[in-house]
């Protein structure tokens, strides 16, 4: 396997005097699709929040194109092409749909995604782009948040938790968008719940108990039974 | 006549008040910080203009050229040197910073410029007037004060509204841990908002040297007509503390009137019936 293009090595990560995660390790590889899974708790948001630097962790514990990014603050992460979209979307409040969606783009990193893009790929989000973006339904701000985190031409994306509080057939129509999104190119990180729909769209699976990688695998290769066991540590 | 002519007059006052709002406005209003020193930044620039006026021997007016680079790029320090590393969750240490930042720049400018009343001199506009006829007149400083005020609001109100900088300061004022997602430092956010609210208060400041006299002790007063302005028009919104401003010169001019002690207890008494009515103020804008 050649250089992968995230590489998360030993890392450690907590709040104050409670830790989170320990001696995680996991790789992306460039276009490639990996899922985190794991139950309430394990440290699948930390996890996400340290790549993308909401909070601090060694300098080399985070590795990206080859880079080590670790101490690096999240603006300039995304920079560098790391977006994430944060569990439960987050939207600005005081900016409408399409204000949200340029304020994601406000770096200029030069790429495929723009709003016309964008409006292509979520037509819903065109006819209400002058709203304000907390007055859509849960499934349209989770388009936002991901269109916003897709404005910055990221090369690697992380998506937590998008299903969350979402009907199911809002996360179906959702999940059936990522397919073009990693068609772009990019690789995509996705922390879910719900297991059915992640290990149907990664193909790797890494799964997190109480801070540590309990099990990691390709997603066809993982039977229910390991899944189970890793899950609940039984 | 004579009452329309001073409310008049109170309006183009309420144009100053409404300017040294706007600056204390937008600062809460991306940071949530206080700034206990805005009155005596007010006086400071007006100092620098003096300064100004004094080295290159230009009208007052003129000076902004300078005052406003020269305030902007204070700001911008100020914040990102000094009260960058007091914000966070507790709002007590840019309070007690800013007071201390009061005191330092009183004390200063009582040491460097005494304590003599000083007044900025514009020439022949001071005097000049408009008749607006039926014995109605406004000085033609005191409209351009207004009218400034006026522009300096909208100019606010459309750079948060329509430019890339607005978005990314309501954006921030928002949520700063997903502004940092986007790109966007905080700090350097925050010290932009302090430069540009320091401009603003060049321009009051050079405003209030011209109309009357000024010495380094009058900042704290400047603070409290900001400070009534500001929740009398009602939290985050510019417009609001237009509307706060002429209020507050109007009710100023009437007191005035009535008897030359009740000047500032008038501007007082109705900065606390607007409070009673509508504790939110007048365009409450800001939730939380």
């Amino acid at each position: 396997m050649p250089d992968p293009l995230l590489e998360v090595r030993a890392l450690d990560a907590g709040y104050g005097d409670f830790q989170a995660l320990f001696g995680v390790s996991l790789a992306v590889a460039a276009g490639q699709v990996v899922a985190v899974i794991g139950a309430n708790g394990a440290g699948k948001s930390t996890l996400l929040k340290s790549i993308a630097g909401v909070m601090p962790s060694r300098r080399d514990a985070v590795r990206f194109d080859g880079e080590p990014v670790g101490d690096l603050p999240a603006h300039r992460r995304v920079a560098r092409g790391i977006a994430l979209v944060p569990e439960g979307r987050r939207l600005f409040p005081s900016l409408s749909v399409e204000e949200n969606l340029k304020i994601g783009g406000q770096l200029g990193r030069p790429g495929p995604w723009a709003l016309a893009r964008i409006y292509e790929l979520f037509p819903v989000l065109a006819e209400r782009r002058s709203q304000p973006a907390t007055s859509l339904s849960g499934g349209q701000q989770q388009m936002v948040a991901i269109g916003r985190a897709l404005m910055s031409n990221p090369k690697l994306l992380l998506c937590d938790e998008i299903s969350l509080g979402l009907a199911p057939i809002v996360v179906r129509e959702i999940y059936a968008r990522l397919p073009a999104i990693v068609a772009e190119g990019l690789s995509l990180v996705i922390v879910e719940q719900d297991i059915v729909q992640a290990l149907a769209a990664a193909s790797q699976v890494y799964c997190l108990q109480e801070g540590r990688v309990a099990l990691e695998g390709a997603a066809g290769a993982l039977t229910r039974e390991a899944i189970a066991a890793a899950y609940f540590g039984v | 006549m004579e009452w329309l002519n001073i409310i008049l007059q109170g309006v183009l006052v309420g144009g100053l008040y409404a300017m040294f709002a706007a600056g204390l406005s937008l600062i809460f209003g991306v940071m949530r910080l206080v700034n206990i020193a805005h009155g005596d930044l007010i006086v400071l620039a007006a100092y620098v203009a003096l300064v100004a006026t004094d080295a290159l021997g230009v009208n007052p007016l003129l000076s902004l050229v300078v005052v406003v680079p020269v305030m902007a790029a204070l700001g911008y320090a100020l914040q990102w040197l000094v009260l960058n590393r007091t914000l966070g969750d507790d709002l007590l240490p840019p309070l007690l910073v800013t007071f201390g930042l009061s005191v330092i720049i009183q004390n200063g400018l009582l040491e460097l410029f005494t304590a003599d009343s000083r007044k900025l001199q514009a020439g022949a506009i001071e005097t000049a007037s408009l008749h607006l006829g039926g014995g109605l007149a406004v000085g033609t400083l005191p409209l351009l004060q207004f009218v400034v005020a006026v522009a300096v609001i909208a100019a606010l109100q459309a750079l948060f509204y329509r430019t890339a900088l607005g978005r990314a300061f309501r954006a921030t004022s928002d949520d700063q841990s997903v502004a940092q997602l986007m790109g966007l430092d905080n700090r350097h956010v925050f010290a932009l908002a302090m430069a540009l609210s320091l401009a603003v208060v060049a321009i009051a400041g050079v405003f209030l040297a011209v109309r009357a006299n000024f010495d380094p002790s009058i900042g704290p007063a400047r603070l409290i007509f900001g400070f009534e302005a500001v929740i009398m028009g009602g939290l985050g919104s510019l417009w609001g503390t237009l509307a706060g401003g002429i209020i507050l010169g109007v009710a100023q001019a009437i007191g005035a009137q009535l008897d030359p002690g009740w000047q500032l207890l008038a501007g007082h008494i109705a900065f606390l019936i607007v409070l009673a009515l509508r504790p939110e103020g007048l365009f409450p804008k800001v939730q939380g």
